[in-house]
C-alpha cells in the first residue's frame, strides 16, 4: 500500500504539552513539513522563547534554543551572524513577540536578519492563565480584561504584519491563518516562501498565524474556530504584506 | 619589543581580538565607549563582526546566540546597561554558555554618574540575575594587566562553560599606559562539541535553562555547584605587595589597589609595616591569599571605591580572627592616598579598635 501521511522528519515522535483544539500542533507540522521538503533539517537551528511554544525545542528534531521572554529575535540574530549558512528561524507567541520582546522583534526586522519569524497570533496571553495581549480584541474578555477589552484603558490590539511590512529590512511578510484545511494549506504556501526568502538571503521573513486558543478562549475547539474566522480576521485581513519579486 | 601607548578601553578591545573574539554585540553608554569604537573598527580586519545592538538586552542575548552557537563573543557596558543584562547573564550560566561581558563601572545606584566606581561589586558576585549562579570576575589594575587578562577571560570562560565579567572601573578604562602586547598569535578555539550549529549528520543539541522538573532542575544547580567549587579551589587569583611583616595589610582591588600601593610605600617609608593583598579574582575571592597572612598581621584594613561591599568576602575569610576595618569614597569620588595613610595611622598599633 502506498504512504501517502506520515509523521515529517524534523518532528519528534511524542505527544505534545499542548491542548486539545490548540493549533500549534498543526504549525508545528507544517514548519515541520517545509524544513523537510525544503531539505535544509540538517542545517536548521530553531529558537523558542516563552509562552505556550517554550516546549517546542523537544518537538523539532533539528538543533534548537531556549530563549528568554521575547528575545528570541536578538538570539537568532547571534546565530544567523555566526553561521550565516545555517537556516534560522523563531517560533513565537503574541504575548512573546508584540510585547516584552516588541524591541528586539522591531530592530531585527530593521536589520534585515536573514532569519524566518513563525509568530502565533492568538490574542492572549495563554500558559500564564488567559490574560490581555497586546494582540487582543477589542471587548474581548480575558482574565484581566474581565469586561472585555476596552480602548480608553488598554489601547487598540497592535497589528504586527502591518506595522514590520513597513520596514525596509523586511522581504516577506505574510499574515495566515489555521482555522480551516483550505486556509492551512495557505499558511504553509506562506511559511515555505518565508524559508525560502531566508534560503535565497533576502532579508528578514515573517509568517503571523492567526490560530485558536479554546482553552483561554472558554470556547469548544469548533466553535474557537469560528469564534477565530468571525472575529479575528475582520480585524487582521490575510495576505502576504509584502514579498520580493524574486519569490513565487 | 616596541611599547605603546595605550587607553584601557581600547586595550579591552585589542585584547579581546588577539584572545580570538571575533563576535562583539553591543550598546553604548560612558563610560566604556572607546572600547566598542576600538572593536568596530578592529574586529572587520580580522574577519570578525562588530553589531551595535538596541539595546543592552539584545546585545546580551546575542551574545547567547552568538555563544550556542560555537563563537568566541563578548560585549561590554556599564552599571546600568550591565542591570539590564542581568537576565540574559542568568540564562548564560544557566544555559553553560562561555562568554565574556566587559564592566567598566561607574557610580550608582540608578543613572547615577559616569564617573569611576567600584559599586557594582556585589552585582557581579553575588550573581547579580535570578538563580543559583556564579560569574567568575576578574578584575585588572593596570592597562597592562587588561591585556594579560583578557586572553584568561575567554579561556577560562571556555574551560568551565561560563560567563566570565572582567570588571573595572571608569578611571583604568579612561587611562592611557604603556603596554606590550607581544607576538599576535594564531588563537585556537577549544572544540565546542555542545555547540547548537545545526546537526549536519550528528546528534540534535539544545540550548537550554529550563528544567521544569524539581528533581531535574535541583540536579542542573548541584552539577553548578559542583563547577563553581571547582573554579574556587583552582582560579583564585591575587597579587601580594609588601607583606613581609605587615601588622596592618591592605586590601583593595583594581583603582583602588594602586592607590593602596602608594599608600604602602609611604607608610613602609615612615617604618610602618603595611602591606597590601590585591584581588585578582572577586570571584572566586582568593581566600587563599589571606590564610597565610592571617595569624601574622594584627588588622586588616579594606579601601574601596563604594561604600564597602568587598570588605564583606573580608570579614568572611578573616571569620573573627582579626579586626577588619574599613574605608571608600563612593559616588566617582576617589580614596586620596593622603586619606587612607590617615586612616592607616589611625588604625596601626591598634587604636581605633
Amino acid at each position: 500500500m502506498k504512504k501517502v501521511f506520515t509523521r515529517p522528519r524534523s518532528l519528534k515522535d511524542i505527544p505534545t504539552h499542548y491542548c486539545p483544539g490548540c493549533t500549534h500542533g498543526i504549525v508545528h507540522r507544517l514548519v515541520a513539513e517545509v524544513i523537510d521538503e525544503l531539505e535544509i533539517f540538517d542545517r536548521t537551528i530553531g529558537v523558542a522563547p516563552v509562552g505556550c511554544s517554550v516546549f517546542a525545542y523537544n518537538y523539532f528534531d533539528c538543533d534548537m534554543f531556549q530563549a528568554s521572554h521575547g528575545r528570541a529575535p536578538a538570539v537568532a540574530t547571534g546565530i544567523k551572524r555566526v553561521l550565516p549558512d545555517r537556516v534560522v528561524f523563531t517560533y513565537q507567541g503574541d504575548g512573546d513577540l508584540a510585547a516584552i520582546g516588541t524591541g528586539e522583534i522591531v530592530h531585527a526586522a530593521a536589520r534585515g536578519e536573514k532569519f524566518t519569524v513563525i509568530f502565533i497570533n492568538n490574542a492572549i496571553y495563554a500558559m500564564t492563565g488567559g490574560q490581555m495581549a497586546p494582540t487582543t480584541l477589542l471587548g474581548q474578555k480575558t482574565t484581566t480584561t474581565p469586561y472585555g477589552r476596552d480602548k480608553e484603558v488598554n489601547g487598540y490590539p497592535v497589528k504586527i504584519a502591518e506595522m514590520l511590512s513597513v520596514l525596509d529590512g523586511t522581504a516577506y511578510v505574510a499574515r495566515v491563518s489555521v482555522h480551516d484545511p483550505a486556509h492551512v494549506v495557505k499558511a504553509k504556501k506562506a511559511i515555505k516562501r518565508a524559508f525560502e526568502v531566508q534560503l535565497a538571503n533576502l532579508g528578514f521573513s515573517i509568517v503571523e498565524v492567526l490560530s485558536a486558543c479554546p482553552t483561554n478562549w472558554g470556547l469548544p475547539p469548533a466553535k474557537a474556530l469560528k469564534w477565530l474566522a468571525e472575529n479575528m480576521i475582520p480585524y487582521y485581513p490575510l495576505g502576504e504584506y509584502k514579498k520580493p519579486a524574486e519569490v513565487g | 619589543m616596541a611599547k605603546l601607548l595605550m587607553k584601557g578601553n581600547e586595550a579591552i578591545g585589542e585584547g579581546a581580538v588577539r584572545a580570538g573574539c571575533r563576535y562583539f554585540f553591543g550598546y553604548p553608554i560612558t563610560p566604556q565607549s572607546e572600547l566598542p569604537h576600538y572593536l568596530a573598527k578592529r574586529l572587520p580586519e580580522v574577519g570578525g563582526l562588530y553589531l551595535q545592538s538596541e539595546s543592552e538586552t539584545a546585545a546580551i542575548n546575542m551574545v547567547y546566540g552568538a555563544a550556542g552557537a560555537g563563537a568566541r563573543v563578548m560585549t561590554s557596558s556599564s552599571g546600568p546597561g550591565i542591570s539590564l543584562m542581568q537576565e540574559g547573564i542568568s540564562y548564560l550560566a544557566g544555559a553553560e554558555l562561555p562568554c565574556v561581558i566587559v564592566n567598566m563601572i561607574r557610580g550608582g545606584p540608578g543613572l547615577g554618574n559616569i564617573a569611576p566606581a567600584q559599586s557594582d561589586y556585589f552585582q557581579a558576585t553575588r550573581g547579580g540575575g535570578h538563580g543559583d549562579y556564579r560569574v567568575i570576575v576578574l578584575a585588572p589594575a593596570s592597562v597592562q594587566e587588561i591585556i594579560d587578562l583578557m586572553q584568561v577571560a575567554f579561556d577560562l570562560a571556555d574551560c568551565y562553560r561560563n560567563p566570565v565579567m572582567v570588571a573595572g572601573d571608569g578611571i583604568l578604562g579612561q587611562m592611557m599606559e604603556p603596554v606590550e602586547l607581544g607576538e599576535e598569535k594564531e588563537i585556537e578555539i577549544p572544540p565546542r562539541p555542545w555547540a547548537a550549529t545545526g546537526r549536519m549528520g550528528g546528534e540534535k543539541k539544545l540550548i537550554n535553562s529550563l528544567y521544569i522538573v524539581p528533581e531535574e532542575l535541583e540536579q542542573h544547580n548541584l552539577k553548578l555547584a559542583k563547577k563553581y567549587a571547582l573554579i574556587s579551589e583552582r582560579e583564585q587569583r591575587w597579587e601580594e605587595y609588601r607583606l613581609d611583616g605587615a601588622k596592618l595589610v591592605l586590601v583593595a582591588f583594581g583603582t583602588a589597589a594602586r592607590i593602596c600601593k602608594a599608600v604602602v610605600d609611604r607608610c613602609r617609608e615612615e617604618g610602618l609595616a603595611v602591606g597590601l593583598i590585591r584581588p585578582i579574582t572577586l570571584w572566586p575571592f582568593p581566600q587563599k591569599a589571606f590564610e597565610p597572612v592571617i595569624e601574622k598581621t594584627e588588622r586588616f584594613l579594606v579601601v574601596e571605591m563604594s561604600l564597602g561591599q568587598m570588605v564583606e568576602d573580608v570579614r568572611l575569610t578573616v571569620n573573627g580572627r582579626r579586626p577588619v576595618y574599613f574605608y571608600g569614597r563612593c559616588g566617582g569620588m576617589l580614596p586620596v592616598a593622603a586619606d587612607v595613610v590617615r586612616e592607616v595611622k589611625k588604625l596601626y598599633g591598634g587604636e581605633g579598635q
